[in-house]
């Protein structure tokens, strides 16, 4: 869906950042335009999450370098509900439970609020539920899930569903899925990845943080970037994927310290 | 700060206080009720003289300093006349059901009690039925702690529920104890006793809070708006066999109040007490809950919610004395301390030989907003019976930065934020308010006063 001239959604030039004094991210860049999908692999420890959560602006991480370009606007100095409600989501590695808020009444709120941004009226009780139940079906979850408190009690499938509705429901101009696929079983993972395909148009952007090939063949990228010690040490197409399942990634590891020590 | 106050100089502080009791007028009581009431008095009486205001150096006391109460002098607290508007304190529920002390005063015109059904009485002592009340009143053990006795010795109304055998009232009953803070500190003693007669039903609120004055203050002392005033409330409960009351206990007091508050409670056998009990007021309180069992199989359920802020402290003591086999126990108390106030609960649980088969659970639950908020709470659970089942735990904890997270990025601001987690670590207990109007009030103030 790769498109010339296409609007830029998401701009990231030379990002570095850390936690607690130490350096994570080490010169992130990456640019994805609308109606492009992304894949980003790496083994564990790379940075991949630490990447989504400094997009989604976590306090825990201070940017100390590069820059963000979201649709324009300066990322990286906007509060995180700022970049909700214009559009960034985050679905979770591993979300959190929330005991005593109800899951409705968390899905109207964060709902409302992206309304309100967009300069549109708030739904009521009663219209949000009819919305409610058409996204329900996207992610076949039981509406006996929405009147339980947020993730509390979930199975890890049902965690990572109800992220999806989220997102069906928030519909962000740039989706950052962080293992959404992990732990999941094949049906599960089929219905996660259609409703990630159900919302992608040529507006807006996915970025696919994933350690198995297996959800790229149900969710088609347009680049597979590969990170280590946080940074995008290669990039490539779908196949990149592929090769990365055959082989691992030490021989890109190999490489990459063999052109370090150049 | 001088925390040393002189044995002389707290005895001597009682004993003002007991000197601004009302005096008991023959006119308007009727000779028989001064008569008994007299005579209650006189049993108290010798014991306030006996007794002082706790210092920290109380066991019982350890982490409540009451000694910014011995600097305030108390006048007794007078009717207000006009009364006070209390319509935002009208409950919809009990709108006919409604028992109504101004400054420990009863406001006849503003109770109404033609929703009590015939048979059931709820009124005030002048009402003159002394003899089914003589077994009752200031009957309950635990009347020599010092501010029990003081308010016994101060008796001079009460609010009386009495629900006959095997009557179960659909209607709540709303005791209001409404204060008007004034410009002179004062002193006021409010008094329950609710009797549910055996295999009878009930669900009673009792309410303290604040009304402003009806006369607006002729002027203003350097910012304060109001005088400090004292609560020192008693209520007695008797829960039948197979009887079954509902409380919710509601504290609401004004910011420069004190509040001493005892909730004593008989449960005979086979009885069920419930009891919602929600601080949110008052500079300093204290709730003392006491529970005495004196038949097998009852059943307890204690919820409470502290929700404070600012200076603020709240105490709860409770304690529950089984004392015969098969007894059920349920505790769950929750508090949300923020800024530099100070909560403090003490959980006791008495389960000695005669109370084989207790099962009792207790949990005790603290969120702190802020790192100069304090808890201290401790749970004494005291079992010389060996065949029972006795848990509690406790659990202090802060709003999470992660959670916080988890809802901005769904597009929260962090203050709605904050205040959805408040919400939602209090919903627990708000949803056990036994009345909805009430229900949807206090989950309305937990929501709305958002703490740092
Ligand atoms: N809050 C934190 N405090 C300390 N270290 C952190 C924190 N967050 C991340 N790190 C460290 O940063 C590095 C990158 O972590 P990150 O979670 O971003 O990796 P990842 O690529 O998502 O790994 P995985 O594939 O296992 O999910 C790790 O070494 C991790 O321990
Ligand atoms: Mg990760």
């Amino acid at each position: 869906m790769m498109t010339e001239g296409s609007e830029v959604i998401l701009s990231v030039r030379d990002l570095t950042a850390e936690v607690d004094g130490t350096p994570i991210l080490k010169g992130m860049s990456l640019e994805i335009k609308a109606g492009e999908i992304h894949a980003i692999m790496g083994p564990n420890g790379s940075g991949k999450s630490t990447f989504s959560k400094v997009l989604a602006g976590h306090p825990a991480y201070e940017v100390t370098g590069g820059e963000v370009i979201f649709q324009g606007q300066n990322l990286l100095e906007m509060e995180p509900e700022e970049r909700a409600r214009s559009g960034v989501f985050l679905a979770f590695q591993y979300p959190l439970e929330i005991p005593g808020v109800s899951n409705l009444d968390f899905l109207r709120v964060a709902y409302n609020s992206r309304r309100k941004h967009q300069g549109l009226e708030e739904l009521d009780a009663f219209d949000f539920d009819e919305l409610i139940q058409e996204k329900l079906d996207v992610v076949k979850m039981d509406s006996a899930f929405l009147s339980r408190s947020v993730n509390e009690g979930f199975s890890g499938g049902e965690k990572k569903r109800n992220e999806i509705l989220q997102m069906a429901i928030l519909e962000p101009k740039l989706a950052i899925l962080d293992e959404t696929d992990s732990g999941l079983d094949i049906d599960a993972l089929k219905i996660v990845a259609n409703g990630v395909n159900q919302l992608a148009n040529p507006e807006n952007a996915m970025l696919v943080i994933t350690h198995y090939q297996r959800l790229l063949n149900y969710i088609i990228p347009d680049r597979v970037h590969v990170m280590a010690n946080g940074r995008i040490i290669t990039s490539g197409t779908k196949e990149l994927a592929l090769e990365l399942e055959a082989r691992g990634y030490d021989w890109l590891l190999e490489a990459e310290t063999a052109e370090v020590a150049v | 700060m001088t925390t040393q106050v002189s044995p002389k100089r707290e005895v001597g502080y009682l004993s003002e206080l007991l000197q601004q009791r009302p005096s008991l007028d023959v006119q308007a009581i009727g000779a028989e009720t001064v008569a008994w009431l007299q005579e209650i008095r006189d049993r108290s009486t010798p014991i306030v003289r006996e007794l002082a205001i706790p210092t920290t150096r109380d066991e019982e006391w350890r982490f409540t300093d009451l000694s910014s109460l011995l600097k305030v002098n108390f006048a007794a607290a007078k009717p207000t006349s006009p009364l006070p508007d209390i319509s935002s304190l009208v409950l919809p529920e009990a709108a006919a059901s409604r028992l109504v002390f101004v400054n420990g005063f009863y406001a006849p015109e503003l109770s109404s009690v033609a929703g009590i059904p015939e048979g059931v009485f709820a009124g005030n002592l002048w009402a003159n039925e002394i003899p089914r009340w003589r077994d009752y009143l200031a009957k309950l053990p635990g009347g020599q702690e010092v501010f029990s006795a003081l308010n016994t010795a101060s008796l001079t109304d009460a609010a009386v529920v009495w629900i006959p055998k095997n009557r179960s009232l659909e209607v709540p009953i709303h005791l209001l104890f409404v204060s008007t803070a004034g410009e002179l500190p004062t002193v006021s003693q409010p008094r329950c006793l609710v009797v549910a007669e055996s295999g009878s039903a009930v669900t009673v609120i009792e309410e303290y809070a604040v009304c402003p004055h009806p006369q607006p203050l002729s002027h203003r002392r350097g910012g304060q708006e109001y005088a400090a005033y004292l609560t020192n409330a008693v209520t007695e409960i008797w829960v039948g066999e197979n009887a079954q009351v509902t409380h919710a206990r509601m504290q609401r007091e004004g910011e420069e109040a004190f509040h001493v508050g005892k909730t004593a409670i008989a449960q005979a056998r086979h009885s069920r007490y419930t009891c919602c009990a929600v601080s949110l007021g008052a500079k300093v309180s204290r709730h003392n809950l006491e529970i005495f069992q004196t038949g097998e199989g009852t059943e307890t359920i204690l919820n409470a919610l502290t929700k404070i802020a600012g200076e603020q402290l709240a105490d709860t003591h409770s304690t529950i004395a089984l004392n015969h086999p098969y007894g059920t126990a349920r505790q769950v108390h929750k508090c949300i301390v923020g800024d530099r106030a100070h909560a403090v609960f003490n959980g006791k649980i008495l389960v000695p030989k005669p109370a084989q088969l207790t099962d009792a659970g207790q949990l005790s639950r603290t969120l702190l907003l802020s790192p100069k908020a304090r808890v201290d709470t401790k749970p004494q659970l005291e079992i010389t019976a060996d065949n029972v089942k006795c848990a509690h735990g406790a659990t202090v904890s802060q709003l999470e930065t992660d959670e916080i997270f988890y809802l901005q990025s769904r597009g929260l601001d962090a203050d709605s934020a904050r205040n959805l987690l408040i919400n939602a670590f209090a919903t627990e207990i708000v949803d056990r308010i036994p009345i909805a109007s009430l229900r949807q009030t206090i989950s309305q103030i937990v929501r709305s006063n958002p703490i740092s």
